[in-house]
């Protein structure tokens, strides 16, 4: 026998056929996705979520976190043992990873059939919001009433892991996750420095711009920033906009719910403020060149005599600085109480086709009982709840942890502004680089983030 | 011994088909890992899409949209700025370097070699990080400058709008020169000598030595070159990612960048699919052109 002539041709004809059938008939990106029989907002378990975690058999709890920091690290290994312990039955298989690596996988994790009981999720717009809307979290909602988590957290906040079902309101509605740990940003300062200066801790915002001036007048640098990355003047900028504009306002904003604005008046006066401090060098000369930890690396050094920032730098300055580096919250806001950005370190969730979602629930509610907290505080980490009954004696932990309880008590924990739709990291990173080195005016950019806003909101 | 005689092909081996089947594994491994993904990606570049859940359909909406996004044109006219960075300028010196080294007797031409190819073996992320550390406000080159009583000229390198691409594109160059002159060096060592002694008993002197018998006896290498090298600075994107973010503001962002920005931080793989797509069309496109050109003054 023999085979037919097969020209060169005909055979590329044919491959490029076979192909272009190929892309015919090969479904739709995601298309699976809607045949599936969950309702948007994700599965909501019965009223079995009061079963006894010790009555539920030999079981292995897969749990995926970032908590790869060494305070963060043991905390949660403590935890894990104990949890263990009480209930014997239950095996944890916990699998750690960076923030980036586990926030570039949740997505492609979720969306799969062989996913974790327990997984930290970034309550953002563009992770939490995205998965919501996807149906691939677990209202906690039922397990919320149960273990009385409302009574335990505090509204501000459950409120930055609350959506409703359709992710459309962030801030209501279902609950999504529950946080383990606290975050604020606000003022470090150099005791040495602002006695140098002669000036005292600002308590008012003209104080701290007046300290400012008087730093820059000694040729000293006023701030410190490192925004080679664009995330960190976001830190910057959100305490600052609470001086100009109420805090309820910049809630709607923060997280891309209708009803607010970055067009108005009081929203001008901020980014011209911050454009301000750029222009005249109040962060030196080259915020933008200059990278995060260097930064902060070069604030214990001697440069700069106020670095804003979060709560997570206390630990590593302190090693540094000693007794000379102190924390403040911001100036009240334009309202007259306290406001500053924060609020929590990344919640937990369960995703929706989670194996384990009862033993799943236990385990996020051991993890942030009073007990999980001082066990938290105890290992130097910074526990979301009791923050100032935790906190050590002296130190500047102890002014981190008062200022976070006197916020979230008695103020407003504002969000992050990248919280905002999913595309306002970028948004608002690269507009205030921007700003900050005068490539654009304060007006553009703020047409911009308006654009950003609008266009998510409707 | 009698030597065994041949057995006439069969006709399996005859067909003109069996050379295609031989090819066939290899094939499969290449369509499965590359032309499958390429026409995926073209597939998503139609969809709005997440990257996870449902998708809609929009045509060549995403193409349209770029049409007018001020980051996707600014990422383009930036990867077409680093072609300067990383094929013209390397090319100019890569040419006098290597006329260099090939016309004088250099003693340890190889450690010179190796010296100046030595960029391209390490791993970009490597490289960028330690150009990161030589453009930082207080890092080496401001340092150097200081040094030499250049004060006046010291900045943050990559977060200064106007110096930041540049400043990208002069690691590059640095990647980019090793490269281009040892191509060179191959394609000039193999004009015979006796052409550089007749044109010297004419008397041609180097620059005219040059000119007339280096330059037109090397072309092939300039395509080769080019062709790399352009691809290299369409493709950029470890340099990008790791020492500027696209910033500041737009100020560097190239469309590889975009692509993975979009894709995985913005979450739009729809639109990171379509600039992908444009990519590729636009790498293939130059290089078509380049090659072109380089075969016709052959």
């Amino acid at each position: 026998m023999s085979f037919r002539p097969f020209t060169r041709r005909s055979f590329v004809l044919g491959a490029a056929g076979v192909a272009g059938a190929g892309v015919l008939s090969a479904c739709a990106p995601g298309e699976n996705a809607p045949t599936q029989t969950q309702k948007p907002g994700g599965t909501s378990p019965s009223a079995a979520a009061s079963k006894d975690p010790s009555q539920l058999g030999d079981i292995t709890l897969v749990v995926w976190d970032q908590e790869v920091r060494g305070s963060q690290n043991d905390a949660l290994v403590a935890l894990n043992k104990a949890f263990q312990e009480k209930y014997p039955n239950i095996k944890i298989d916990r699998k750690s990873q960076s923030f980036d690596d586990l926030k570039a996988q949740a997505s492609l994790a979720l969306s799969g059939n062989d996913v974790p009981d327990v997984m930290q999720v970034n309550n953002a717009r563009a992770d939490m919001g995205q998965f919501v809307k996807a149906g691939q979290l677990t209202d906690l909602s039922p397990f919320a009433a149960t273990y009385g988590w409302e009574d335990r957290f505090p509204t501000s906040v459950l409120s930055k892991v609350r959506y409703s079902a359709d992710a459309k309101t962030f801030g209501e509605g279902n609950l999504y996750g529950l946080p383990q740990t606290g975050e604020i940003v606000g003022i470090f300062y150099s005791q040495k420095k602002l006695d140098a200066l002669g000036v005292k801790a600002p308590t008012t915002w003209d104080e701290y711009f007046a300290a400012l001036d008087a730093a820059l007048a000694k040729g000293e640098q006023p701030m410190v920033l490192g925004n080679v990355d664009k995330w960190p003047a976001l830190h910057v900028f959100g305490p600052l906009q609470a001086k100009y504009v109420a805090p309820d306002e910049i809630v709607k904003l923060g997280m891309g719910n209708a009803g607010a604005s970055w067009t108005d008046e009081p929203n001008k006066a901020a980014m011209k403020q911050f454009a301000d401090w750029g222009s005249k060098k109040y962060f030196g000369g080259s915020p933008n060149g200059t990278d995060y930890d260097a930064a902060w690396n070069d604030f214990t050094k001697g440069t700069g005599v106020f670095l804003p920032g979060g709560s997570w730098l206390g630990t590593d300055m302190e090693a540094v600085m000693g007794e000379d580096l102190h924390f403040i919250a911001p100036p009240p806001a334009v309202d007259g109480k306290l406001a500053t950005t924060g609020g929590t370190g990344i919640p937990f969730a369960i995703p929706a086709k989670a194996k384990q979602v009862e033993a799943a629930a236990a385990y996020i509610d051991f993890i942030t009982t009073s007990d999980a907290m001082k066990l938290i505080a105890e290992n130097g980490g910074f526990p979301v709840l009791d923050t100032a009954s935790l906190a050590p004696e002296k130190g500047v932990q102890k002014e981190i942890f008062e200022a976070f309880d006197k916020v979230s008590q008695e103020g407003t924990l504002l969000p992050y502004l990248d919280y905002a739709t999913p595309s306002f990291s970028d948004t608002a990173g690269q507009g205030l680089q921007e700003v900050l080195g005068a490539q654009r005016t304060p007006d553009e950019v703020l047409a911009d983030f308006e654009a950003d806003y609008k266009e998510f909101t409707g | 011994m009698a030597r065994k005689r041949r057995e006439a092909p069969s006709a399996v081996v005859r067909g003109r088909l069996t050379p295609y089947l031989y090819l066939l594994p290899a094939f499969l491994v290449y369509a499965g890992f590359l032309l499958y993904p390429l026409l995926r990606a073209a597939q998503f570049s139609l969809y709005d899409w997440p990257g996870f859940g449902p998708s809609t359909f929009v045509g060549l909406g995403n193409y349209v949209d770029l049409l007018s996004d001020r980051r996707f044109l600014a990422a383009v006219t930036h990867a077409l700025t680093l072609i300067i960075f990383y094929s013209i300028l390397p090319l100019v010196v890569g040419l006098v370097l290597a006329a260099i080294l090939r016309r004088g007797k250099v003693k340890g031409l190889g450690v010179f070699r190796v010296l100046i190819f030595m960029p391209q073996v390490i791993a970009l992320v490597v490289v960028a990080v330690a150009w990161y550390q030589i453009y930082a406000p207080n890092g080496y080159l401001n340092a150097l400058l200081s040094a030499v009583g250049l004060e006046g000229l010291t900045r943050g390198w990559l977060g200064d709008p106007t110096f930041a691409l540049p400043a990208v594109g002069m690691v590059g160059f640095w990647l980019q020169t090793g490269l281009v002159m040892l191509l060179l060096l191959a394609g000039m060592g193999r004009i015979p000598n006796d052409q550089y002694e007749a044109a010297r008993l004419d008397g041609a002197g180097p620059i005219r030595e040059f000119f007339a018998i280096t330059l037109p006896a090397v072309k092939a290498e300039i395509t080769t070159a080019l062709v790399l090298t352009i691809i290299a600075a369409l493709k950029t994107f470890d340099l990008v990612y790791v020492t500027t973010g696209g910033g500041p503001g737009t100020a560097t962002t190239v469309p590889s960048y975009e692509v993975y920005n979009r894709a995985f931080n913005l979450k739009e793989v729809g639109s990171a699919s379509a600039v992908a797509v444009v990519l590729t069309i636009l790498v293939f496109l130059i290089n078509v052109v380049v090659s072109r050109i380089g075969e016709e003054k052959r």
